[in-house]
């Protein structure tokens, strides 16, 4: 079992947490906290877990077993409503933003804000615009639907919706995938401008190393489970980008590094 | 010492129907707790009145032309498969009765039903399977909003009252239909044609009909709405989902066509022997 100790200034905390789809486990034990302002960067190979671990902060999806702790508290100890209030504490952009496609930029902005608060048409207007502007977008924008954007403004309007709502917790799930390496800084740019803004805390999962050495205070790696051993524990790495780049750990520094090494022969071999 | 080979029975016809039984268990189980916690939103709290304007002008307004088609159409082809066999029995006049009668208790509901599972059904359960893979499903529910109560709830008031109107749409405009082909084409006497339509349908066969109709739509949206939120991964998850979808709906109003059909005559009986004369 995962000896990690609690830490009471923890927002977010993952105890032994384990999660199976069917017959494939997709995760095991994992533990790990995250501070109040910390920026906590989740990096991985594809299908170690990395969406299903953010998924299941957010109580999206629940852990077969172990538990998740928002400040301290559990997530299923939590009543429907309650579990409703405070995911609205939880600011979440989702890998390909997941806009509404049916509605308009400025009703996505203004979604949460319409659903679950008693503020005047006025007062949402200008904060959807306040955010569109937050992210580098103009209010001229508004009408349009996310079919007319493209992949970088699309992730813009999703950081302001997710703004919206003014979280103290923001879940960045893969936010600079597929898109081109100036639009990626703009990304990371935000998400550190964001941070500067609101005391706010970031987690943030990627598997792009430019985004790890901008943004992120401390990483942990996870592995794929069907690469390792029953006795090893899936965290391989728990540090600073820094400390990442100068790790001995191989699969670290493959990552790291981006270096296929024998993955080619394990590919043809499995195959 | 020869070595013992590990080997494990092979699946039989019973091991598939063991599962095939499990699997349908488990969905029946899966829609009766999807179709419950709808339900629930339903009694609690109405969804935004927007959604429900916006479903209600793509499942009824927009499936008018098809109904007019559908409707038209069945009109006549009853005109043209009864004309010989009345004739036959020097009955072509009563030819209106027997279009009407077939058209309110049976074919409107259960063609205009089918019909609109393919246009209604397979394209609710497309959008949302879209939705599904697309993690729209998940924000709302990140926003705050109920998935079910905000993508489900209107959809399935909106089928459950407009699919009820646009039968009586399609039964009104097969009548229509059955006329025109009747009277212009094979030459039945129109006032005859109204005269035994009048005669010889009664308001408990219409109403039979639209009682049906309001269970074709309930189960259209259910299982249209639940395929789509249960869908697999990707562009072939989505166009399963709204096959299923419509296969799915099409067996159920089958078979409610059937049970309903027993019951609304079983029911009449019953009134006829305590309160003769009431039904009608």
């Amino acid at each position: 079992m995962n000896e990690r100790k609690s830490d009471p200034d923890y927002v977010v905390e993952l105890r032994n947490v384990s999660r199976q789809f069917g017959t494939q486990s997709v995760l095991r034990d994992i533990t790990f906290g995250v501070r109040r302002g910390e920026t906590l960067v989740v990096i991985g190979e594809s299908g170690c877990g990395k969406s299903v671990t953010m998924k299941m902060i957010m109580n999206l999806l629940q852990p077969t077993t172990g538990d998740v702790l928002w400040h301290g508290r559990s997530v299923s100890d939590r009543s429907t409503r309650e579990l409703t209030r405070d995911r609205l504490r939880i600011g979440y952009l989702f890998q390909g933003a997941a806009l509404f496609d049916s509605l308009s930029v400025y009703e996505n902005v203004a979604f949460g804000l319409k659903q679950n608060t008693k503020l005047k048409k006025a007062e949402i207007d200008q904060i959807v615009v306040e955010r569109l502007k937050e992210v580098g977008l103009s209010e001229t924008i508004c009408q349009k639907k996310p079919a007319q954007l493209s992949g970088g403004m699309k992730k813009r309007v999703g950081l302001a919706r997710a703004l919206a709502m003014t979280p103290e917790v923001m879940l960045y799930d893969e936010p600079t995938t597929g898109l081109d390496p100036v639009m990626t800084d703009v990304i990371n740019e935000l998400i550190l401008q964001t941070r500067a803004r609101r005391p706010v805390t970031s987690i943030v999962v990627t598997h792009d190393m430019s985004t790890v050495k901008k943004v992120a205070d401390r990483i942990i790696m996870l592995y794929p489970l069907a690469r390792l051993d029953a006795d090893e524990e899936q965290i391989v790495f728990e540090g600073t980008a820094e400390e990442a780049f100068q790790s001995s750990s191989p699969r670290v520094h493959q990552f790291v590094y981006g270096e296929a090494g024998d993955r080619l022969r394990e590919m043809a071999e499995a195959s | 010492m020869s070595s013992v080979s590990t080997s494990y029975p092979r699946d039989t016809i019973i091991h598939g129907l063991g599962r095939g039984v499990i699997n349908l268990v488990c969905l029946l189980g899966d829609l009766f707790l999807f179709g419950w916690e709808m339900l629930g939103w339903i009694i609690t709290r109405l969804p935004p009145r927007s959604n429900l304007w916006s479903c209600m002008y793509h499942i009824g307004i927009q499936s008018i032309p098809v109904i007019l088609i559908t409707g038209g159409f069945i009109g006549m082809v009853l005109a043209v498969q009864s004309y010989d066999q009345f004739k036959l029995m020097h009955l072509e006049n009563q030819i209106g009765a027997v279009i009407a009668i077939s058209l309110v208790e049976e074919l409107g509901p259960v063609l205009a039903a089918i019909m609109l599972a393919g246009r209604v059904g397979t394209s609710m359960s497309a959008e949302l399977g879209t939705m599904r893979v697309t993690e729209q499903i998940d924000a709302l529910r990140a926003l705050g909003a109920d998935p079910i109560h905000y993508l489900v709830v209107p959809r399935f008031l909106a089928c459950c009252l407009l699919i009820p109107l646009l039968t009586i749409i399609a039964d009104a405009i097969g009548i229509l239909g059955g006329w025109f082909f009747s009277t212009q084409i094979l030459g039945v006497d129109s006032f005859y044609y109204w005269y035994y339509s009048k005669n010889f349908v009664f308001a408990y066969d219409v109403l039979g009909g639209i009682f049906k109709s309001f269970f074709f739509g309930a189960a259209i949206s259910l299982i249209s709405c639940h395929r789509g939120f249960h869908c697999g991964a990707g562009a072939e998850g989505v166009g399963k989902a709204a096959t299923q979808a419509f296969v799915y709906s099409f067996i159920v109003i089958m078979i409610l066509d059937f049970l309903l059909g027993v019951s609304i005559v079983n029911f009449y009986h019953f009134m006829q022997t305590v309160y003769p004369g009431v039904v009608r």
